[in-house]
């Protein structure tokens, strides 16, 4: 209690400082010569003079002293005699001023707060609302148990009275009356029952607060307000919003059925309000699922929200989504979580702590944005763990060799604790993605020479983990590590190391009994986990190389036997029975060796947030990772809905209730809407007829601006909703609109329909039965489906860069019995590794640089992510029978093989019925060397897969011709690719760039006058073009007029520069310096045609 | 001074129960309880963790102690701290917590110690109205200054000598309508509308010059001097730009979505109308390019540094307000540097090496280049400090956004209406 103390002290001279400020001019000096120089009990009684003279003004200004008293935290209670009198004060803020001391010691002087009661009672039939309500919420605030009658009494009348913001205050009384006296429940949830049916956006959010507080079981209470609820949901203020969308969220998972059963993708598309012929058509096809109306009216209603400025708000709409949609609508949520990144740090660190749980089971969300969770050296540490934390949940084949491209970034960090979490980072990634593992060891051996302990220490725990995994051939590491063993002096870094020693003692045989010898020297000197493991290491040799090592072992178990801790000694006492064969020794040392030298397990590498999906999102719970007091378990989905019928509201009904509070005039159209069987689609939206233009002229008088008040709600909420049903037929933002439409087309005619591939969600979800063959199918497609709906309300150009910017990632994972709707199941882990594989050139590279040094190449290959894609076609599904094909250059360094080009395709299955064994058919011998891609099993119809291959197409433009295969049909195909894909982008300096480009000269330069269609003159845009045409980098140039591009061909690595000068007309001169001179004239010749387009 | 002991029969149900204000020294100089009184030694447990963190920055938001949890933000040197018995969902807390921030700020002009401590009984005032029972009851800016008046020196004389108060009589009008934002009877003699259109650009560009990652944060702040009820319909030249928007409570949702046009009944006064993002997967220009070299040598403790700042993408205009921020390795002492334009300086303590440029002449290229000297026997930094880049461009929102028309509906008056644009680096890091 250092602070306690430390205030004690200050308390005095605080006091002192404080007396001195607060007389201020006017006040009498006499009073700051008090405060200066007197004691504590001398300067109350100051107050206390002050409060009991006749001036209002000093009277206020010894209140203000007492609130800063309170406000310190120092107590005034004494006071309360004299501050109870002036409660009945005329003066509005000595008034207020009085109500914060009372409600602060009431309930220490309960008999004399009594005497104040009578006033509250009085206020409270005062004619002016602001009174009433502050009355209330005052006298509710006292918590002295004798009112709880007058309580009760005042807040029933209150939740009748006529001005809602009277009303909301009863709301927030409740609260406070059922903490006070919990007996009271009964009555208190005949008042919420009342308050619930208001429609005054006011109450709702407090109510609904109560409800949760008082009732939260009381679900039939909900029933009849449902619908109201979820439409008033847009014009509550803010807080309420947050309390009503996660008691929504709860009731919906006790009255809906799962929308993520079988089937579930496909149903719930169905428009809400459409009219009875078709739902009874649907009924007839015997859909297995159909999402209750309400609750898309959930849905649909708190999407908007996603927009508020609020983040609390944005969170509670995530989780609803991430709690109740079905599975591929949850990703529209993403945008939103992503731009709460750029709020206050602590928003951050809760966005990103459920970012990071949502991110293992659905990594398609957030792969787009995967650069929004790159670490900036500013972050606080804690941000920077969970950003490391998204990044390894979203790590796939894809994208691997640019996050370890980061990761390598990360490693140098000076922030050490970052660094090594980097290193844990790495060697998860290691472990999911086969391809890289063997790229990632190499990497953290190179680290291993790092000048700082805390990697070195790190690195070592991670590769001992790999290596565990797949224990064959490296023996060079293992001899490497025990090379660096001298210099290592983290303990858990030392111990890593003797285990690896110990456990494959058998491929080092040389080396392992040299460690022994050294540790018999150093060990008393070591930490107790290094020589529990030196023991260890000792018994294995001992095991399996007794001649050499018997005495050694010997010597160690007696240095074990006395030392000082009974953890050492216990071990080696047990160790010494288990392999020392003596007579007393039973049956155990028998199996010693089995016993020691069993192969084990390897520890899995998990993600920190595995098992946090257990809380529901945006809880403290979640955040903390543990059950909160008055945490409520999110319920199950029921098996059978409930009934429907129960939030059916009768016309009449809710009117008698509430009829005090309605407004005359609107009343039947309010109800009309909250009605079933209305069309919507009638009334169009026109909420721009602003509830402004009623409230403008809102009178003072109460009754009006009621009655007014209640008239705009219910306009704007009618035309709120049917704005909304109209705009979706207009600008499919509805989708559940577009998709209907879509959903009818495919029926008609499933044969035939060409989509695009960015499609692939809407078809997904329409096929009759349709799984996705993969669950990474699923999670591309998902994210595929984000950025669809997203642009659907744009013009078709954008649209088409969204798509094609969410397209680059690689699902080559081809688990078959995977349905969608077991994606609750998927592990990030793809389990099958294919073939080993050759990373690389530029990741090999990349991961060179975690040695550190400093010796940078002048021409360094990157990936460029900045040029847009252009997507073509392989196989159309006519020509294959239903199976149709498309490509893509994703522009990144190829996994297989360094001169492979990475090529992308997407099989679609367009055919009613499922396709199997799709794979790559024999080559010709003569024709390119191609990787191809793992056999996929099965297709569901409608379902489509996204597979990556490689082409080492030899610097040539030379078509690669293959056969694509499925179980019946064989179909030839052939992948022509353009000169500019041949490229590899390579960032250089403009020195160096103006240097090689000297070297190219005479025969290797191959150059054109062009003219340029004037929207291409400007500098972005012929980066634009150019990055079109061909996968190269931006050199940084210093002169305007020139634009300089640097490349290397895939294969030979043959350098490509493109420049760019601009004339003064609208030509300009295009060079291009190669080796390559075919390529050249073939790149001139596309650079031309591309800049000549407007 | 005794603690009140609390009664906890059962677990009281309210979102914040208690809040504490604490400066950087660790003394708690503001609490208020919104329903019994917690003892002060709670925030014991946060003093640890505060303790634990070294920096103030890195101290986790939610904490949980035996009987409470803890959820506090860290704003201009101060922690507010609010206690917390239930769950509740951190965010709300989070949020609300930075809202009462603002509305000192905005109360007040900065949200300080002294400010605090020398307007306690507005502060009290304010939080008293803020947060009922725990409940968050009235956090619009423009509710609360008509109930509790700001600050302002004349009218502080005038009540003292009066006894007049700061508390208005009445329920704003804004607690009761659908528009709680706007207060009513607004009347100015110059009616005006004034919107500045911010963009942030966040990026971080890599060693070589490449951009790892670029994105724009973009912001329309309003100033509405308006009488009246005044609609407004603003609308844009390329409303395609915006695909992730967060607005004002009183834009028309369904109007832009419908429309792309944003239609609203301002705010009496300034407010933010609504902010964007414009994400890593759109191209987004980078205004300058940075060529750096910093090498430090293991013979001779000392180190070298040359850093050159060039225009890339500016659209034709000036770049100005340049600065480069660099976090030095603990190991640098000091720094030996000329510039050929501008000022730098090295604090030696917070190892922070400062250049304030000024304008970006394209002609004449800013540099600075000289020698550090390196604490001796200290082994080398492994990694070179990243660059941070200020820098503002006037009359230009890079992402090309532009305002096209602002329609006024309701009222009859003509007013005058401005926008402004500016384009300012935002989390700009250029990684050596």
């Amino acid at each position: 209690m250092s602070t306690g103390v430390s205030y004690n002290d200050q308390g005095g001279a605080e006091a002192a400082v404080e007396a001195g400020q607060e007389s201020t001019p006017t006040s009498s000096s006499t009073g700051a010569a008090f405060g200066l120089f007197s004691a504590d009990f001398k300067k109350n009684e100051d107050l206390k003079e002050m409060l009991e003279s006749n001036k209002e003004s000093l009277k206020l200004e010894a209140m203000k002293r007492i609130v800063g008293l309170i406000a310190k935290g120092k107590s005034a209670s004494e006071l309360f005699p004299a501050v109870v009198k002036n409660v009945a004060s005329k003066n509005i803020e000595l008034k207020k001023l009085v109500y914060v001391y009372l409600v602060r010691y009431a309930e220490k002087q309960q008999d004399l707060a009594l005497l104040s009661i009578s006033t509250f009672q009085r206020a409270l039939k005062d004619p002016n609302q602001f009174i009433r309500a502050s009355a209330l919420r005052v006298l509710s605030s006292i918590r002295v148990p004798i009112i709880v009658p007058i309580m009760m009494l005042a807040i029933k009348e209150a939740a009748a009275d006529l001005s809602p913001y009277v009303r909301k205050t009863s709301a927030h009384a409740i609260q406070k009356l059922y903490s006070l006296d919990p007996d009271q429940k009964e009555q208190l949830i005949e008042v919420i029952e009342k308050l619930l049916k208001d429609k005054s956006t006011l109450v709702a959010g407090s109510v609904v607060m109560a409800f949760e507080e008082v009732c939260p079981d009381r679900i039939d209470l909900i029933h009849k307000n449902y619908r109201k609820l979820c439409n008033l949901l847009v014009d509550v203020e803010e807080w309420g919003q947050v309390v009503i969308i996660s008691m929504l969220t709860r009731y919906a998972r006790t009255q809906f059925t799962s929308p993520w059963t079988e089937g579930a993708e496909f149903d719930e598309n169905k428009a809400f309000y459409d009219s009875d012929s078709e739902e009874k058509k649907d009924q007839t096809e015997a859909k297995p699922y159909v999402m209750d109306p309400d609750h898309r009216l959930l849905l649909r209603n708190t999407k908007p929200l996603l927009q508020s400025r609020n983040t609390a708000v944005v969170m509670a709409v995530a989780q609803l989504y991430w709690h109740l949609a079905p599975k591929h609508e949850v990703s529209i949520v993403t945008k939103s979580l992503v731009r709460l990144l750029r709020s206050h740090r602590e928003v951050q660190y809760i966005v990103l702590q459920n970012i990071a749980t949502m991110s293992i089971q659905r990594k398609g969300m957030f792969e787009p944005f995967i650069k929004s969770f790159y670490v900036r050296s500013t972050d606080a540490t804690h941000i920077k763990t969970l950003k490391l934390e998204i990044l390894t949940n979203l790590a796939n084949e894809a994208n691997i060799s640019t996050i370890l491209r980061e990761f390598q970034t990360y490693v140098k960090s000076q922030d050490k604790a970052f660094a090594a979490a980097t290193i844990q980072a790495i060697g998860r990634c290691a472990t999911n993605i086969s391809e890289v593992t063997d790229t990632c060891l190499n990497g953290l051996v190179l680290l291993l020479s790092n000048r700082d302990e805390t990697v070195v220490a790190e690195s070592i725990v991670v590769i001992k983990k790999l290596l565990q995994t797949q224990p064959t051939q490296h023996g060079d590491i293992i001899k490497h590590m025990a090379k660096l063993f001298d210099n290592v002096t983290v303990p858990m870094a030392r111990a890593s190391i003797l285990w690896l020693m110990g456990e494959y003692c058998e491929k080092v045989p040389k080396i392992a009994p040299d460690v022994l010898r050294k540790m018999a020297k150093t060990f008393t000197a070591e930490e107790d986990i290094v020589k529990l493991q030196t023991v260890n290491l000792a018994a294995k040799l001992y095991l399996t190389n007794s001649k050499q090592t018997k005495l050694l072992t010997q010597y160690i178990l007696n240095l074990g036997k006395y030392d000082q801790n009974y953890d050492i000694r216990d071990r080696t006492r047990f160790i010494r029975q288990l392999i020392v064969p003596n007579e007393k020794s039973g049956a155990l040392s028998k199996y010693a060796r089995r016993i020691l030298l069993a192969p084990k397990p390897a520890p899995g590498l998990e993600s920190a947030f595995k098992d946090r999906d257990r809380y529901q999102l945006g809880t403290l719970s979640h955040s903390l990772n543990l059950k909160a007091t008055g945490y409520q378990e999110l319920p199950d989905w029921p098996a059978v809905a409930p009934d429907q019928s129960v939030r059916n509201v009768e016309i009449v009904e809710p009117l008698r209730e509430s009829a005090p509070i309605v407004g005359k005039t609107k009343q039947p159209k309010s109800d009309k809407f909250y009605s079933d069987d209305e069309d919507e689609k009638e009334e169009e939206g026109s909420d721009s007829s602003g509830s402004g233009s009623e409230d403008s002229s809102s009178s003072s008088e109460e009754s009006g601006s009621e009655s007014e008040e209640e008239s705009s709600e219910d306009s704007e909420k009618t035309s709120s909703d049917s704005g909304k049903s109209s705009s979706g037929s207009e600008k499919s933002s509805s989708e559940s609109e577009s998709d209907q439409k879509k959903k009818k087309k495919t029926k008609k005619a499933p044969q035939k329909k060409s989509k695009p591939a960015g499609d692939s969600d809407s078809e997904n979800g329409n096929g009759p039965v349709g799984q996705a063959s993969s669950s990474s199918s699923e999670s591309s497609s998902d994210s595929e489906s984000d950025s669809e709906s997203d642009s659907e309300s744009d013009s078709p150009a954008p649209k088409k860069k969204t798509e094609e910017k969410a397209k680059p990632k690689v699902a080559v994972n081809s688990k078959k019995e995977v349905s969608l709707l077991d994606l609750d199941d998927f592990s990030p882990a793809p389990t099958n590794a294919p073939k080993p594989s050759v990373l690389s050139q530029s990741l090999l590279s990349d991961l060179e640089g975690l040695s550190l040094s400093n010796i940078s190449s002048t021409v360094q290959v990157t990936t460029s992510s900045f040029g847009p894609l252009k997507t073509y076609e392989l196989l159309h599904h006519m020509t294959g029978k239903g199976l149709s094909a498309k490509y893509h250059f994703p522009r990144q360094p190829c996994l297989f093989q360094p001169s492979m080009v990475a090529v992308q395709v997407i099989l679609t299955n367009s055919s009613d019925h499922a396709l199997e064994e799709i794979h790559i058919g024999d080559q010709s011998p003569a024709s390119l060397n191609i990787h191809c891609f793992n056999t996929i099993e099965r297709l569901e119809p409608g379902a489509s897969v996204t597979v990556s291959m490689g082409i080492d197409f030899s610097d040539s433009t030379q078509a690669a011709n293959f056969q694509l295969c499925t179980k019946e049909d064989q179909f030839s195909v052939s992948i022509q690719p353009a000169v500019g894909e041949l490229l590899m982008a390579s960032t250089m300096t403009e020195q160096d760039f103006c240097k090689e480009q000297g070297k190219l000269q005479g025969m290797n330069e191959t150059s054109a006058t062009i003219t340029m269609a004037t929207a291409n003159a400007s500098r972005q845009a012929i980066n634009k073009q150019v990055l079109s045409v061909a996968n190269v980098g931006e050199v940084p140039s210093s002169q305007n007029n020139f634009s300089r591009f640097a490349g290397q061909t895939v294969s030979s690595r043959a350098l490509v520069l493109v420049s760019l000068e601009l004339s003064e007309s609208s030509g300009a001169l295009l060079t291009i310096n190669t080796e390559k001179s075919v390529m050249a004239s073939m790149l001139l010749q596309d650079l031309k045609q591309a800049f000549a387009q407007a | 001074m005794t603690p009140c002991r609390v009664n906890v029969k059962r677990w009281q149900a309210e979102m914040i129960h208690s809040l504490f204000v604490i400066n950087h020294l660790g003394d708690i100089f503001l609490e208020k309880h919104w329903k019994s009184v917690i003892s002060r030694s709670v925030c014991d447990y946060f003093f640890e963790a505060r303790e634990k963190a070294v920096d103030p920055e890195n101290v986790p938001p939610v904490l949980q102690t035996p009987h409470h949890y803890l959820i506090s933000i860290y704003r201009g040197k101060l922690f507010f701290l609010s206690v917390i018995q239930t769950e509740v969902p951190p965010l709300f807390v989070i949020e609300f917590l930075h809202r009462v921030a603002d509305t000192f700020q905005d109360y007040f002009g900065e949200c300080s110690e002294s400010v605090i401590s020398d307007n306690v009984v507005i502060v009290y005032e304010l939080l008293e109205e803020m947060l009922d029972n725990g409940f968050p009851l009235a956090t619009e800016s423009n509710v609360l200054k008509e109930m509790i008046r700001p600050p302002n020196i004349l009218r502080s004389v005038v009540n003292t000598l009066t006894g007049g108060s700061n508390v208005g009589e009445t329920l704003p009008q804004g607690q009761l309508s659908n528009i709680p934002w706007r207060r009513a009877g607004v009347k100015y003699t110059n009616n005006e509308a004034y919107f500045d259109v911010t963009e942030e650009i966040d990026a971080i560009v890599d060693k070589s010059g490449t951009t790892v990652s670029a994105e724009i944060q973009g912001v329309i702040e309003a100033c509405v001097k308006l009488s009246g009820m005044p609609d407004l319909t603003m609308s844009f030249m390329n409303p395609r730009l915006l695909d992730d928007v967060s607005f004002h409570p009183c834009v028309r949702f369904r109007r832009w979505e419908s429309e792309r046009v944003l239609s609203f009944i301002p705010p009496d006064g300034n407010f933010t109308l609504m902010t964007y993002h414009i994400s890593s997967q759109n191209l987004v220009a980078i205004p300058v390019y940075v060529k750096q070299s910093i090498s430090f040598f293991e013979a001779g403790s000392c180190g070298r540094l040359d850093i050159t700042i060039g225009p890339k993408q500016t659209m034709g205009k000036t770049v100005e307000d340049l600065k480069v921020t660099v976090h030095m390795p603990k190991a640098v002492l000091n720094a030996n540097l000329t510039a050929s334009q501008g000022n730098y300086t090295y604090d030696f303590t917070t190892k922070l090496l400062v250049w304030d440029i000024g304008k970006l002449n394209p002609q004449k290229l800013p540099n600075l280049r000289g020698s550090l000297s390196m604490q001796t026997g200290v082994p080398n930094p492994e990694e070179n400090p990243s660059l941070n880049i200020d820098l503002k461009i006037q009359q230009l929102a890079i992402s090309g956004l532009k305002v096209s028309r602002l329609d006024m509906y309701g009222e009859t008056y003509k007013p005058f209406k401005g926008v402004k644009y500016v384009t300012k680096a935002g989390k700009f890091q250029v990684r050596t």
